[in-house]
């Protein structure tokens, strides 16, 4: 079966009831391996045990600009290519990754408290992970407040394309202003400074969140299509009765 | 820097992780259940899709041919 065969939402149920056990026991299994490395990693040098928060906090800030990453692709597969799943895939991916946002955010807020003495500073990374928060709440409550799904879809998809100019805002803030949040540290030229004992379960965290963010994603699609169908049985029925 | 100096820090943050994603994973399956739950109710009162009524429309002719 082709990738483009997945366009048809009635294969694409069929594929996410096959697919969503297995997803979540993959997921399962992988945080299960990925909280027990997290547990067992050294203490940092210099923050001590407050590091475990890092397994926590990274994969979150990660999958909070994957998650508009998703839905940029999705806001142009709705636009340009008017693909049947695109805005099922942005709609669906919006409360999650703005789950993932605000726990980016607290976590964040948790370790900053401890290593620099406060919860939030309006630096230049803080500021624009919070204003990805408020862009992502802009989507859902634009996709709630639009009843018809396509103008809805449309909608969202400008806002998500307007959005997305945040994505390399947060990635290279540190780089661009002077913050209080630490520069990049694991993907950077000249390897990573983070040693590897605390590295690996980092990465281990990250492919465990990873696979919970397609689970979930998956799962919310195959809601989302469930509810279009509720909506599309509704209009025929009150057109009949009429 | 001791562990037990900032514990608290520790547990709330992990606390929250297991919050935010529990209330993810409660919501996609209510959510799931909820429309199940609404597609059911509709189709006993005969209301279907045109594919799915064609369907079950041609296994009914395919049911009355064997028999």
């Amino acid at each position: 079966m082709a990738l483009a065969d997945f366009a048809n939402p009635s294969r694409f149920l069929t594929f996410a009831n096959r697919a969503i056990p297995w997803l979540g026991g993959v997921t399962l299994i992988a945080f299960a391996f990925g909280l027990n490395q997290a547990m067992v990693a050294p203490d940092d040098y210099q923050q001590g045990a407050t590091v475990k928060i890092m397994f926590l906090h990274v994969p979150s800030a990660w999958l909070g600009m994957l998650g508009w990453g998703v839905m940029t692709i999705a806001a142009l597969g709705t636009l340009v290519w008017r693909h049947p799943l695109a805005d099922v895939a942005a709609k669906a991916a919006a409360p999650i990754g703005a789950a993932f946002t605000l726990l980016c955010l607290v976590t964040g807020s948790l370790w900053g408290r401890p290593e620099w003495g406060t919860y939030w500073v309006w630096d230049a990374r803080l500021t624009s992970e919070l204003v990805l928060f408020l862009l992502y709440l802009g989507v859902i409550a634009l996709w709630r407040t639009v009843e018809d799904p396509s103008r809805a879809a449309r909608a969202a998809a400008i806002l998500t394309l307007v959005g997305a100019i945040d994505l390399p805002i947060i990635k290279f803030s540190v780089d661009w202003w002077n913050t209080l949040h630490q520069g990049t540290s694991v993907f950077r030229l000249g390897g990573s400074t983070i040693y590897p004992t605390i590295l690996i379960p980092l990465f281990v965290m990250a492919v465990a969140f990873t696979l919970l963010f397609v689970t979930l994603h998956v799962a919310a699609m195959r809601n989302e299509i469930l509810r279009r169908r509720v909506r599309t049985l509704r209009l025929m029925q009150a057109s009949a009765a009429s | 820097m001791q562990a037990t100096n900032h514990i608290g820090f520790i547990v709330a943050a992990y606390a929250a992780a297991f919050a935010v994603v529990g209330v993810l994973i409660a919501w996609v399956m209510l959510d799931y259940r909820a429309q199940r739950r609404k597609l059911a109710d509709l189709e006993l009162r005969g209301i279907t899709r045109r594919s799915a009524a064609t369907r079950s429309e041609r296994t009914m002719e395919q049911a009355k041919e064997e028999a």
